[in-house]
């Protein structure tokens, strides 16, 4: 009978330290691209992006290269790493603000010119690290510190639907929504998150994976009811499945 | 081989020389009166197998060197004022990671979009800056297309020997005009990028670059760490030219296609019995406080020039206050119209007669 050890991926820290609140679904995506990493084989020649949000202290826990970006820069940075270093193994750790907020056309532009890297987009409806404003993602009738009686679209507009327009963007060769609320998502999600950066490993272009995640400090909720939001009222606006899959094809 | 003289626009050589350097990775985003330098590169860059990208923005393309710049690579980017503005965000960030990269600036007239015409509006753009936190941009003037090349060596060289951003801050004029200038061999050493660079973590521990630090004292060392650097650059790397200033009673002083207007000046001041000199700073930044200090005790007036309204001016007053007491008169106005040389003479002219022949009357010249 094989036996199973659980232990850490040699792509997370030996000292690691998480910054993540209790119920944060980032421990979870953290562990798994680096889980991913390792089973390619990349770690060594891997160089992260550190972006503006809760994920800003990536070096804390991952142990490889790891460079910060301004805020929403982290694609930008990203292209200039790959086009300098084209045979490193260049990724994006990003929040939904950072990404398709603030960094929304650097976020296009590089995926449209099919930068070969992975991005890896953690939408969890809010700003986390700041307090839990209203965000690019926010749900209608989410209550958070800026939409303080729920988001309304007469005066804060739509939630941004991250994968459906990547899709649509030439350079992406692989786009997929996941979530983290059962093993057997989490099992899925590191499926999608391979893929991501195989998307990038054989050529082909940029890789995307957007995870819906849980935020419970800024949802004032368990964690237990955060994974239950995700699976209801989030999967119901953000429809988890693989939007764009040139890896399979290829 | 000796290298021929040829007839070359400023923002072509400056590209050229940026090639000759070894930069490895261009990005930027087109703004007239710089376009030629990302034109130029778009070609050259990709037949030397290096990078180019056309960036979506000024935003995207100092991100781009930002990253570029990590690796440890010659990496640049230009670009020219209102557009200037939008890279301080990564410029402050560039500082604070201490990540060597070359900016061009070649500065049109503003504010806002203002006109395509030569400026020297952002020299405090340049040297104050607009990025947020302490930390200084180094940056270098050059006053003819033969400077630009051998300033663009000289950013490379500094940026890589010191880990800093340096920019080398030319103007429309000096982009645009052509005149003979030789695209020598890059004069300077190549510095070793290996024991900090991301390269990923082979053999060797993980490296980060960040700005960020939670811990007080380790934030505060490092920016003093970071401005002992600086006064490195200024001991070490600082560029100047001093004409006829030995006995002058009054002096010039201006920076850039400016400067090189002003010389002329005074030259006819000179050929005229005027005692007259010209000090010009290449290096703008950290600026060369001591040198104006040291000039100004030994004169009677100091006659700021610049094509702006005053802002080198305050690095001047700065550099001799507490050190001489003598008048710092400015003459300078917006961009938009070039000097002349005759324009700049009649100033030298009536301030000289205003503080040197009021002192010791016209005789005693």
């Amino acid at each position: 009978m094989e036996r199973l050890v659980y232990k850490k991926p040699e792509s997370i820290r030996d000292d690691f330290k998480i910054t993540f609140c209790p119920g944060c679904d980032h421990g979870v995506a953290v562990r798994l691209v680096a889980e991913v990493l390792d089973e390619l084989g990349v770690r060594e020649n891997t160089i992260g992006i550190a972006s503006v949000g809760c994920s800003v202290f990536s070096y804390d826990f991952f142990n490889f290269d790891i460079v910060e970006a301004a805020h929403g820069r982290s694609l930008a940075v990203a292209t200039g790493i790959k086009r300098s270093m084209p045979d490193k193994v260049v990724f994006t750790y990003q929040g939904d603000g950072d990404l398709a907020s603030i960094g929304l056309a650097e976020t296009i532009h590089a995926m449209t010119r099919g930068e070969k890297v992975t991005a890896i987009c953690i939408n969890n409806t809010t700003y986390g690290m700041t307090g839990g404003q209203a965000g690019p993602t926010t749900l209608i009738g989410q209550v958070t510190t800026t939409t303080t009686k729920g988001r309304k679209p007469e005066l804060s507009g739509f939630p941004l639907k991250i994968s459906e327009i990547l899709k649509e963007v030439d350079g992406t060769a692989y786009v997929a929504r996941v979530t983290l609320d059962s093993p057997k998502e989490i099992m899925n999600a590191k499926k999608c998150i391979k893929k991501a950066f195989e998307a990038q490993l054989k050529g082909l272009g940029a890789g995307f994976v957007e995870i819906l995640a849980t935020c419970p400090t800024n949802w004032k909720m368990t964690p237990q009811e955060s994974h239950e939001r995700v699976r209801g009222e989030m999967s119901e606006v953000f429809k988890p499945g693989v939007y764009k899959d040139k890896v399979s094809e290829a | 081989m000796k290298k021929e003289k040829e007839l070359l626009k400023g923002n072509y050589a400056i590209a050229q020389a940026a090639v000759q350097a070894g930069c490895q990775s261009y990005f930027g985003y087109p703004i007239t009166p710089q376009s030629e330098i990302g034109e130029y590169l778009s070609t050259k860059m990709p037949e030397l197998n290096r990078a180019f990208v056309a960036a979506e923005s000024e935003v995207a393309a100092i991100s781009m060197l930002l990253g570029a710049g990590s690796t440890g690579v010659k990496a640049m980017t230009s670009s020219s004022s209102c557009a200037v503005a939008l890279m301080q965000e990564g410029l402050s960030f560039i500082a604070g990671d201490e990540i060597p990269c070359v900016l061009v600036s070649v500065m049109r007239a503003g504010p806002g979009l203002g006109y395509i015409y030569p400026s020297q509006g952002d020299y405090l753009q340049a040297t104050k800056g607009g990025g947020n936190g302490d930390y200084k941009l180094v940056t270098y003037a050059p006053n003819s297309v033969q400077e630009c090349v051998d300033l663009t060596y000289k950013c490379f060289y500094v940026s890589q020997k010191y880990r800093t951003p340096v920019c080398l801050l030319a103007d429309g004029m000096l982009g645009q005009m052509m005149e003979p200038a030789v695209i020598g061999e890059y004069p300077y050493e190549e510095i070793d990028q290996s024991s900090w660079a991301l390269t990923g973590a082979k053999d060797r521990e993980p490296r980060h670059i960040a700005s960020i630090e939670r811990d007080q004292e380790t934030l505060s060392k490092r920016v003093v760490k970071i401005f002992e650097k600086y006064s490195r650059i200024l001991e070490n790397e600082n560029i100047f030219e001093k004409y006829e200033t030995e006995g002058a009673k009054l002096v010039i002083t201006a920076f850039g296609s400016i400067a090189r207007i002003a010389k002329a000046a005074v030259k006819m001041a000179r050929k005229n019995g005027l005692k007259v000199g010209l000090f010009r700073p290449i290096l703008l930044n950290p600026f060369p406080e001591k040198i104006v200090a040291e000039i100004a005790q030994k004169v009677d007036g100091i006659l700021d020039i610049e094509l702006n309204c005053g802002q080198m001016l305050h690095d001047i007053k700065a550099s001799i206050a507490g050190v001489a007491t003598i008048p710092v008169k400015f003459y300078g106005r917006p961009a938009g119209v070039m000097m002349t040389v005759e324009e700049i003479y009649k100033q030298i002219e009536n301030v000289y007669k205003e503080i040197v022949e009021k002192k010791y009357g016209t005789a005693c010249i």
